[in-house]
């Protein structure tokens, strides 16, 4: 029974990982008043990246370090559509998403069907995600550059006043973001598989950005939200033998709907960043 | 005013649309360019590429004939899109409303005993609903709770392929199947004509012909046009002054998600036959109609011109993946580039630019 009871948790916990990552990422771009609907893309490609690096060099740290720097690549690309050129937001990461996942699928090719050869093992992620959950709680809501982070986010006019440079922030909190898509990705091709396969990320990008939307931005709820996300996966497997594979296949796609509309529920604030989607021009009204 | 060089760029909110072309034209460009280095870092010469593609594509009559097939489901979804765009419904379920569609069209065509005119036409009908119905959900849960769309419209994507997989595998799978996931074939009275050598279904094609004709003389000359233009600047403005912001916004929704369900049901009824994985009925159809839709800038008869543009790319797309042996994703790759180039250069449309070389003394 206590095996059992061990096992699950494990195994929610490992589920849940990707998604926290990313997920921090996200929260942390969308309090600086940016949302990026490219963690997908960012994702795979971060994930195909450090197969490559870790196969290739036979060090997975390297792995890890070349997915993180991809994926952040890719949100650099996104920073400047979103924030200098002022593209809509949302249209960018839409882009950023059938590139990534494009790119990754196209390039990682060579790499389908092989296993990796040193692998990470997940533990170590998991730990490292609750210990950066913990850590960015902590600089986002009681350090003064979180402050600054927030303060982009909720009121960039006032912000920039104040003699804060906005677009550095936002540039950064995207870049950021990007990073942790990448620890998610290099998570999935190093240890939760440890393979590279077109597809690898199959939705969990997109999970990662309600993740930010349910956890109300909110670096310690977010880590509570994936875990529950990934102990319902892990049920949802459990039923195997009573309900069809697709069903199941369906489940955490369907829960994304329900949570989102169960949080939508809530009465009050929803706790949205004030100026979030909306790009900032200096010296222009809103 | 900014100068750069002997350039001078001036404000001008106006664009006209030779600028509109002229850079939308850039943007493509553009992309192609970063494309080529994309092919480059494959391992396949661009030069060779891009003149495989354009003659097996662009100048062959049954590469042709191939585009303009992949433009009827474009079109149709574009079409939808420029509507949903328009209210700021973030359509990026088309994909599954696609799939719904289909899979309507299947259960009518495998289940419903009716002779040759009536049965397309009920299938047709069954595909409008169920594509509708599938947006109408993610429209009703933003409209009532705010709920985001973008990712409940393509987190129901999902459900909806594994929708397809439960029926091919399970209750609809063919007696013919032997070992393969897919129905039975359609009767002879559900499927579509095509023009002859091709699998072009010219009654979907031209479906979508008149629906990109319909929506601009609705968008241009009736009052629901007009509510939706005003509806999509301003929701706030639109409901204060009690315009019927949450009939117009739903009905968009219905429609968006129809046109898709139509995209759907050509596709089973013209070209495949019967209902079949979800990924062989659609190749991400639904996203590249975005593309379709920011293309024409809003305007549903331009977007007979991208459908057939981008119908061509996603036809170039199967010609690579047969004589380059590139995966079929290298069209995701097009894709995205030329969407980011798309709404990178957008800004230059609000600028002028002049050739005004400084003069001496200045």
């Amino acid at each position: 029974m206590e095996a059992w009871i061990w096992s699950a948790t494990l195994r929610a916990l490992a589920f849940g990982t990707p998604i926290l990552l990313a997920g921090l990422g996200e929260i942390y771009a969308e309090r600086s008043g940016v949302v990026n609907l490219g963690v997908e893309g960012m994702m795979a490609l971060g994930a195909l990246a450090a197969f490559a690096a870790a196969q290739l060099s036979g060090e997975p740290f390297l792995g890890v370090l070349a997915g993180t720097a991809a994926a952040a690549a890719a949100a650099l690309v996104f920073a400047l559509t979103s924030i200098t050129l002022r593209a809509n937001q949302y249209v960018a990461g839409l882009a950023l998403t059938m590139l990534g996942i494009g790119l990754a699928g196209l390039l990682g090719k060579p790499y389908e069907g092989t296993p990796l050869a040193n692998t990470l093992p997940e533990s170590w992620f998991i730990v490292a995600a609750l210990l950066l959950a913990s850590i960015l709680w902590f600089f986002l809501q009681h350090t003064y550059w979180g402050l600054l982070l927030r303060s982009c986010g909720e009121n960039p006019e006032t912000a920039d006043a104040m003699g804060i440079n906005v677009y550095a922030v936002r540039y950064s909190a995207v870049i950021f973001g990007g990073v942790m898509a990448g620890l998610a990705g290099a998570f999935l091709s190093l240890a939760y598989r440890p393979s590279w396969a077109d597809g690898i990320t199959s939705g969990l990008g997109w999970i990662a950005v309600a993740l930010a939307i349910f956890s109300a931005w909110h670096p310690l709820k977010a880590v509570a939200a994936a875990f529950l996300f990934g102990a319902l996966y892990h049920l949802s497997y459990r039923l195997q033998a009573y309900v069809s594979p697709e069903f199941l296949k369906a489940m955490p796609y369907l829960f994304v709907v329900v949570v989102l509309s169960l949080s939508a529920l809530r009465r009050g604030p929803s706790g949205a960043p004030e100026a979030l989607g909306t790009p900032y021009v200096r010296g222009e009204r809103r | 005013m900014k100068r750069v060089g002997p350039l001078v760029f001036e404000k001008d909110l106006n664009a006209p649309s030779a600028r509109v072309a002229a850079i939308s034209l850039l943007a493509l460009l553009l992309a192609f360019s970063a494309a080529a280095l994309v092919f480059l870092a494959y391992g396949v010469n661009p030069a060779q590429a891009y003149r495989t593609i354009f003659i097996e594509t662009m100048l062959s009559p049954s590469g042709f004939a191939e585009g303009v097939r992949r433009a009827i489901p474009l079109l149709l979804i574009g079409v939808g899109l420029v509507l949903a765009f328009r209210v700021q419904f973030w359509n990026i379920g088309a994909e599954g409303q696609l799939l719904l569609g289909a899979v309507a069209a299947a259960g009518v065509a495998l289940f419903v005993p009716l002779g040759a005119p009536f049965k397309l036409l009920l299938m047709f009908a069954a595909g409008f609903v169920a594509g509708g119905l599938w947006a109408a959900l993610p429209v009703l849960l933003k409209l009532l709770l705010g709920v985001n769309d973008v990712l409940t419209t393509l987190m129901l994507n999902y459900v909806a392929v594994y929708l397809v997989g439960w029926l091919i595998h399970g209750p609809w799978r063919g007696k013919s199947a032997l070992g393969f996931a897919y129905s039975d074939k359609f009767p002879a009275a559900a499927t579509l004509p095509l023009i002859p050598g091709t699998y072009v279904h010219w009654p979907t094609l031209l479906l979508a012909l008149l629906a990109a004709l319909g929506v601009w003389v609705v968008l241009a000359r009736s009052g629901w046009g007009y509510l939706l233009r005003v509806v999509g600047d301003n929701p706030e403005a639109a409901s204060y002054a009690r315009l019927p912001v949450f009939a117009t916004v739903l009905s968009v929704g219905l429609a968006a998600g129809g046109l898709a369900g139509f995209a759907g049901v050509g596709e089973v009824a013209g070209v495949h036959g019967r209902l079949l994985d979800a990924y062989q009925i659609s190749l991400g159809y639904g996203y590249t109609a975005i593309i379709v839709a920011w293309l024409a800038r809003g305007n549903p008869l331009l977007a007979v011109a991208t459908a057939l543009f981008m119908g061509l790319v996603f036809a170039s797309g199967d010609v690579m993946k047969i004589s380059l042996q590139m995966p079929f994703r290298v069209t995701d790759v097009f894709n995205g580039l030329i969407l980011f180039f798309l709404i990178s250069t957008e800004r230059l449309l609000y600028y002028r630019v002049r050739w005004r070389p400084r003069r001496e003394r200045d």
